[in-house]
């Protein structure tokens, strides 16, 4: 695998420190089942994009695809290109590696790591890849990610606990901790409050809205009012006889939820089926 | 049974029917008496190890029975101590050897090896637990004894025999019927045990883990390191212990290349030893006193309570390793 990396890219034009995405051709494959057919989308810079569609649409492996964790699945794989910027995240010479430092993702279920303490969670990234950082250096970046993730002060004062030792709000938000602490591009997340109550849900949905300030956001929901409260922009994907999941319609949140252009659109959301 | 009431009656819904039965009370009854009869039979065996020792406290001190190193069965003078060092040594010997090689291999085929390996390699690997100990012993004697005396341990002996501290593991002349040759054949013999529970944790491991992990950036070995084997150490920790658990009960293999013979402790591994087992296999037949035969039922007596002490030792190492991280709480 090449050594060749991703350069992080710098701030240009537009207010968003952070690098947009654009998917073309996009298929995912589970060895011969087709899972997801064709999508081509932006992911745009600085702002949030929900991915909505019933159970089974495909886009959990649609949003795994974006930082090259689909292909980690046993005979699982992709064709098409996804940029980030004005790289593709799969050309022949990108260390998957190193997309996913600068592509980081939340997961469904809060997945802290049980046997490391809060501190610990917050700088395993960091701690990979050989980086040499300071107590202090590290310090620093555990406060200013547990504060960008809304966490600081429920646990401040105890930080050397076990990451599994908080509740599930807290767990998940631990893991939004540990995600930016490494400062990536993208943060991709996948129904990151179905595993959670609606209190809980509320500060997440809270915390998208201060990260896409930093940070591009795509967002896998099955909850139709996150997706129009949270989202910028919406994608909806189906599957349908044909059994691969496709997008259907993609738009500014807006118009997806009040002028759908597509009829089958208006039936989702509308709650005719799914 | 109950005859319908015609609806004006009575309320037709009974509810003071035994409807969990017989039943039931019969299969907790069975499952209870399976229970007990566990513990019922661990009683009746030390009761009787203590009974059938007797004579041999009587007949000279525990003091002296347990830290003393000389055997004499015509002097009538036992003492076990050479023995506990043997099993000990040889086990722990075994246990070093068989551990890293057991997690590794148990680490690839999980997270490494191609789907059309992974059963072919595991199934073969657990079908080495399966092979009577007796023919671990028989190979051991005509492979493994030859190998290590004129190999292996003249290699050891001239690399790390001039090295301070550890060179004295290594004095004296290489016989390949040793406390190390007994330990290889016992890391062979419970290396299948270690690999296939360590298999079997590690494939517990919970795919979110690694995908946390691989999120972050990591490297497949920095997932491993980072997430795999922390979530796994655990059930890991309890594999080397049950390894642990039959290289200490093994007779047989060991017996026929520990060289049987313990007179002083060197801390040589190229001494020959004795275990407590293979004293009272090759001893049973011949004790011809009371208090000969006791000292033989002592030995199994003190085998069983080091067992008991080194599972409970492990089981605290355990707790502590795992312990504080390791909250009651569920994860999601």
């Amino acid at each position: 695998m090449s050594q060749q990396t991703i350069e992080q890219t710098t701030t240009e034009a537009g207010d968003s420190p952070a690098a947009g995405m654009e998917v073309r051709n996009l298929s995912a494959y589970y060895g011969n089942f087709l899972a997801v057919k064709d999508v081509s989308m932006p992911i745009e810079r600085g702002k949030v994009t929900a991915l909505i569609g019933p159970s089974g649409c495909g886009k959990s492996t649609f949003i795994r695809c974006l930082n090259r964790l689909h292909e980690l699945n046993r005979g699982a794989r992709v064709t098409g290109q996804a940029l980030l910027e004005d790289q593709d995240i799969y050309a022949s010479n990108v260390d998957p590696v190193q997309v996913r430092r600068v592509i980081g993702m939340v997961f469904q279920k809060p997945n802290p790591f049980p046997m490391m303490s809060i501190y610990d969670n917050v700088v395993a990234g960091i701690k990979l890849n050989n980086a040499r950082k300071s107590r202090s250096e590290l310090d620093e970046i555990v406060e200013r990610s547990l504060q960008g993730a809304a966490l600081w002060d429920e646990v401040k004062d105890k930080l050397d606990h076990s990451g599994a030792s908080l509740s599930g709000g807290q767990q998940q938000r631990l893991c939004i901790a540990r995600t930016i602490a490494v400062e990536p591009e993208v943060v991709l997340m996948d129904e990151p409050c179905s595993a959670l109550d609606p209190i809980a849900t509320f500060k997440i949905e809270e915390l998208i809205a201060e990260l896409k300030e930093r940070y591009t956001i795509a967002l896998v929901t099955h909850n139709m009012q996150q997706a129009a409260r949270v989202s910028d922009y919406t994608a909806f994907l189906l599957s349908g006889e044909e059994r691969y999941g496709r997008l259907v319609e993609y738009g500014p949140t807006e118009q997806i939820f009040t002028r759908p252009q597509e009829a089958e659109t208006e039936a989702y959301i509308t709650g005719k089926f799914g | 049974m109950q005859q319908t009431e015609p609806v004006r009656g009575p309320s037709r819904i009974r509810l003071d029917v035994d409807a969990s039965g017989r039943g039931d009370r019969i299969f907790e009854g069975a499952t209870k008496a399976a229970a007990w009869a566990i513990l019922g039979l661990l009683g009746i065996i030390i009761i009787l190890l203590i009974f059938e020792s007797r004579n041999i406290f009587g007949h000279q001190g525990i003091g002296q029975f347990l830290f003393t190193t000389t055997w004499d069965p015509v002097f009538l003078e036992f003492g076990v101590f050479a023995f506990i060092y043997g099993t000990v040594a040889s086990s722990l010997i075994g246990l070093l050897l068989a551990t890293p090689v057991a997690v590794g291999a148990a680490v690839y085929i999980v997270e490494y090896a191609p789907s059309w390996l992974r059963n072919p390699v595991s199934f073969t690997v657990e079908l080495l637990a399966a092979i009577p100990s007796i023919i671990y012993g028989l190979w051991a004697v005509f492979i493994l004894g030859p190998v290590m005396r004129f190999h292996v341990e003249p290699f050891l002996q001239t690399y790390f025999g001039p090295i301070p501290i550890v060179g004295g593991l290594f004095e004296g002349t290489p016989i390949g019927r040793d406390i190390l040759t007994a330990g290889v054949i016992l890391a062979i013999m419970i290396l299948p045990t270690i690999m296939a529970i360590s298999r079997e944790v590690l494939t517990q491991v919970p795919d979110t883990q690694r995908e946390g992990m691989h999120s972050l950036g990591a490297t497949k070995w920095e997932v491993i390191r980072g997430a795999v084997l922390p979530y796994a150490r655990a059930g890991i920790a309890g594999a080397a212990i049950l390894g642990l658990a039959r290289a200490i009960g093994e007779t047989m293999a060991v017996t026929m290349v520990i060289g049987n013979a313990s007179t002083s402790i060197t801390g040589s591994l190229f001494e020959p030893g004795y275990t407590m087992a293979s004293a009272i296999a090759n001893q049973f037949r011949e004790a011809d006193s009371q208090v000969y035969l006791s000292a033989i039922v002592a030995i199994a007596l003190v085998l069983l309570l080091i067992a008991t002490i080194i599972n409970i030792l492990a089981r605290i190492l355990i707790h502590t390793l795992v312990g504080r991280h390791n909250s009651s709480t569920r994860i999601g």
